[in-house]
């Protein structure tokens, strides 16, 4: 077993996982935080999506003890305008996905800020990106949404950063 | 899309979900989030084997672990040892034999869920493996097949047979093949057993129908139904796949056992063996027209692949021979529909439910006949298309709004998209591209689907609702409870918009679905929002009228609420369905019949075998919008599933073993995948219906697989006579277009 301390959604835990606990196991089973989902535990869905110091990982992927000391936030955590902008334009039917669809949107957009370019970005020059629906589409395709709510989900984000 | 603002959001408005706060939030609670101090989590032991005799079942190596509370076989089902939504031919768990792969075995209750699995996988089972039966066709009719289940390996045969005229100028023949697809739904199967002080259990599940899991239960475990109470945990996702049962009698046993809370959650690789599946299906289909492209006669053979069990298998393939033609007036039909038992994994209810699969095939055919008869592929469904007042292939009349041709004219008129550029980015495969897009081609296809809406051929089809009014706080406010499963679907919005609309009452809550209240029937067949929506309509009229005489002296609404609330039940019925003559297939048998039509537009790469749908386009019926946000994404959804079936959905099953269990290997549409639709909705009413509205949330997964087939076979000039198509049937087939 590890000792291991965390900051989740602001506050300081304290876990003592086996080694090889997933940080998705740690969150949902340890601590609780059930609005993590496990859709695959393979990493192929993306409904297991939390933010790693601000970055998005899928945490079924990822070992607890790999993140020892480091800042997680888990939709709990999340405040953004996103989440009304997802129920406003029906971006999930479900639900099962949300989670990890707001989380995975809220690093996206980080990672736009900081000027990360995609697939599909043209001017890999630039670090004005304009994030249109084919961006959105790009930098969101690591998130699975079975009932299909994507046009919803690109409204929604297309909303939500403006 | 318009977003209501107003005050009361009655039918018609976009009423946004009540539960999409929790759900964005995180809050929302899942079957697979439930937890009970002192739980135990189940495990369940499988078949790896799809066809074999049990010599063996060695439990103790699992008993001895440390953790384990019970490990229990089929002697320790309490009471009835099958179960089954149409025939109780399905074992809890296995009895001396397997006859499928994933077939459970024996049950583990441990104290965590490792030690559970792995205690599962410490039981011994001695197998004596035998041949699988995993051809549908050699299943059904080849006597010297052996047997699958003891009443033969034909679950159903429905013929329909109309006319006698199977000649005609131009005749086109071909055979068509639907993989296996999977519901694919993100929450697997899960649940919590709670065992009762009465000796009862109180379970709490994700379900599409929890009063047929009731049913079901109940006399498995040996109790009365009432000592067996369901609550609807949250859902995530359906699409069929929870209409028959998973983990409940398992983990209630458990539950009974240990006298423990038992919680059972299946990882991704379990769901896939548990639950049933669409049925694969083979059909052979013969389309007689005119020189002018008018339908003479169809000749069809349709077999469905069940599997090992029978699930809803009988109901698939009652869909797939009335609707086995299509939306098209034809005299003549001849069609003969089987599902089969074979050792290949059960299937049952997907979205769709048989109309899919021969949808597939007609509209396949239809587009081979416009060939031959020189006319577009829209002309020739307009010249044959249905409409009030037609005779359909069962015998049953049209006789509500049925405009199709118009549908398909309106459909042709909406703009196309703009060429497709050649910017490596907007190529199909993207990036990943290899190429300057030199082999790549634009098609456009398009796909008409009829699917008959509620339950079929005589099933007691009915919802119940209890609606209160009362004050609360000073306020009226209203309660509305049904057992009805919100999925996804939005039904939770759609009940509390009928109480609005009807009471002029804003505060609405709708009371958790669970089985204190009378059934509501499934979440499926797209009915919920048609007979659901029933019951709490008629509940509300009931509980209007009685406030009105209460209130005929003058009185206020508060001052009649303030000696007490207003509490009516009411249950509702669509109108009377029929069996298909078993021998004639004649028959009244489905009481409300929705059409979508798709046109797809793809770009190919025909050398890559590549496929990028770059946009869909669909008009749907809907009789009435309940509300325009929730419908579009069903339409949405429903289109999304059939272009996975289209391009990229199956379950690869080789000697009857799955090949691909997992999301890594069986593949469903991201949001590169899907393309934005162009949507046009019709509100031409059904009389018959709440609301004249239609059932929605299937008809687009018809029409949208084979716009995108067709879409694809003009632009490679290829047959592709199988869905989904594989970028091997495109690249390795060598297209006419190519070079």
């Amino acid at each position: 077993m590890a000792d291991i301390r965390m900051r989740v959604n602001g506050s300081i835990e304290k876990l003592d996982v086996e080694p090889r606990v997933s940080l998705l196991d740690a969150l949902r089973e340890h601590l609780g935080l059930t609005g993590t989902k496990k859709g695959c535990d393979q990493g192929a869905c993306g409904a297991c999506t939390v933010l790693a110091d601000g970055e998005r990982i899928v945490s079924c992927l990822a070992l607890a003890v790999q993140y020892a000391d480091r800042d997680i936030t888990t939709i709990e955590g999340v405040t953004s305008p996103l989440q009304r902008s997802f129920v406003r334009h029906d971006g999930f039917q479900c639900g099962y996905c949300t989670s990890g669809q707001i989380c995975s949107a809220v690093g996206m957009l980080t990672e736009h800020a900081a000027g990360a370019p995609s697939a599909v970005t043209g001017d890999l020059a630039t670090m004005e990106i304009e994030l249109t629906a084919e961006e959105i589409r790009e930098r969101m395709s690591g998130n699975l949404c079975r009932c299909g709510a994507y046009n919803g989900i690109v409204a929604a984000i297309e909303e939500g950063i403006r | 899309m318009s977003i209501a603002t107003g005050q009361v959001q009655g039918v018609g408005q976009s009423l946004l979900r009540p539960d999409g706060t929790l759900k964005v939030t995180g809050e929302f609670a899942y079957s697979s989030d439930l937890w009970l101090d002192g739980m135990l989590w189940g495990a369940t032991l499988r078949s790896p084997h799809p066809s074999a005799w049990i010599r063996s079942i060695d439990v103790g190596p699992a008993l001895a672990m440390p953790g384990v509370f019970a490990v229990l076989t089929h002697q320790d089902v309490p009471g009835v040892k099958f179960y089954g939504l149409e025939h109780k031919d399905q074992p809890v768990l296995a009895i001396d034999q397997v006859r499928y792969q994933g077939e459970p075995v024996a049950l583990v209750a441990a104290d965590h869920p490792e030690t559970a699995r792995r205690a599962a996988d410490a039981i011994v089972v001695g197998y004596e493996l035998r041949e699988a039966v995993t051809d549908p066709r050699q299943a059904a009719f080849d006597p010297a097949c052996p047997q699958v289940n003891p009443h033969g390996n034909v679950v159903r045969h429905q013929p329909v047979r109309v006319g006698d005229r199977f000649t005609a100028d131009v005749v086109v023949t071909a055979e068509y093949e639907v993989g296996m697809q999977d519901q694919a739904f993100l929450g697997p199967e899960s649940g919590l057993a709670v065992p009762a002080e009465d000796g009862g259990v109180d379970l709490y599940v994700a379900t599409q129908w929890l009063h047929v899991d009731q049913d079901q239960v109940a006399p498995c475990l040996g109790l009365p139904k009432e000592k067996v109470r369901l609550t609807l945990a949250g859902v995530g996702g359906a699409f069929g796949a929870r209409e028959d049962l998973s983990m409940q009698i398992h983990a209630s046993m458990l539950a009974l056992r240990t006298g423990k809370p038992i919680k059972i959650v299946y990882g991704r690789e379990e769901s896939f063996f548990g639950h049933v599946h669409r049925h694969p299906a083979w059909m052979r289909y013969e389309h007689g027209a005119t020189a002018d492209g008018m339908l003479v006669y169809v000749r069809a053979e349709i077999v469905l692949d069940g599997g090992a069990y029978t699930s809803s298998s009988p109901a698939v393939v009652g869909n797939a021979a009335s609707l086995g033609v299509g939306p098209y007036e034809v005299d003549n039909v001849w069609i003969d529909a089987y599902g089969t038992y074979t050792n290949n994994p059960p299937c049952g209810a997907m979205r769709g439910f048989g109309a899919v699969q021969a949808c597939f095939a007609y509209e396949s055919q239809m587009d081979r006949l416009a060939e031959a008869c020189g006319l577009s592929p829209v002309e020739i469904r307009i010249r044959n298309a249905v409409s009030q007042g037609s005779r359909l292939a069962t015998g049953q009349v049209v006789d509500t709004p049925a405009p199709l041709a118009g549908m398909l004219r309106e459909l042709a008129a909406m703009p196309l998209p703009g060429p497709g550029s050649t910017d490596l980015r907007a190529l199909p495969g993207g990036v990943a591209q290899t190429t300057h897009g030199e082999g790549v081609r634009r098609g456009i296809g398009y796909g008409v689907g009829i699917k008959n809406i509620c339950f079929s051929e005589g099933f007691d089809d009915y919802s119940t609702a209890r609606v209160r009014v009362e004050l609360l706080g000073g306020e009226p406010h209203v309660l509305v409870h049904t057992a009805a499963a919100e999925v996804g679907q939005g039904l939770i919005m759609v009940k509390s918009q009928i109480a609005r609309t009807e009471l002029g009452i804003d505060r609405v809550t709708i009371v958790p679905a669970d089985t204190t209240v009378g059934s509501a029937g499934s979440s499926s067949a797209s009915r919920q929002s048609y007979v659901t929506g029933g019951a709490v309509k008629a509940a509300c009229e009931a509980v209007r009228e009685r406030l009105d005489k209460l209130r005929a002296g003058g009185a206020s609404l508060a001052e009649v609420l303030a000696a007490g609330p207003v509490e009516e039940t009411r249950e509702y019925r669509h109108r009377p369905t029929f069996p298909m003559d078993p021998v004639t297939g004649q028959g009244d048998s489905h009481t409300q019949l929705a059409l979508c039509v798709h046109r797809a537009v793809v770009d190919v790469d025909v050398e890559l075998g590549l496929v990028k749908v770059v946009e869909l386009a669909a008009v749907q019926d809907v009789g009435r919008i309940m509300n325009p946000l929730a419908l579009e994404g069903q339409i949405h959804g429903g289109t999304a599933q059939g272009l996975g079936l289209a391009l990229m959905e199956e379950i690869q099953v080789r000697d009857g073993k799955v090949l691909n269990p997992s999301f890594t290997d069986y593949l469903i549409p991201t949001i590169l995948d899907m393309p934005p639709m162009r949507l046009s909705i019709l509100e031409n009413p059904d009389p018959h219906a709440p609301y004249g509205l239609r059932g929605a949330g299937e008809p687009p997964t018809l029409s949208s697989t084979p716009a995108i087939a067709a879409a694809v076979r003009n632009a490679t000039g290829l047959a592709l006579a199988r869905v989904p198509i594989r970028p091997d049937d495109i690249a390795l087939a060598g297209s006419a277009l190519a070079g």
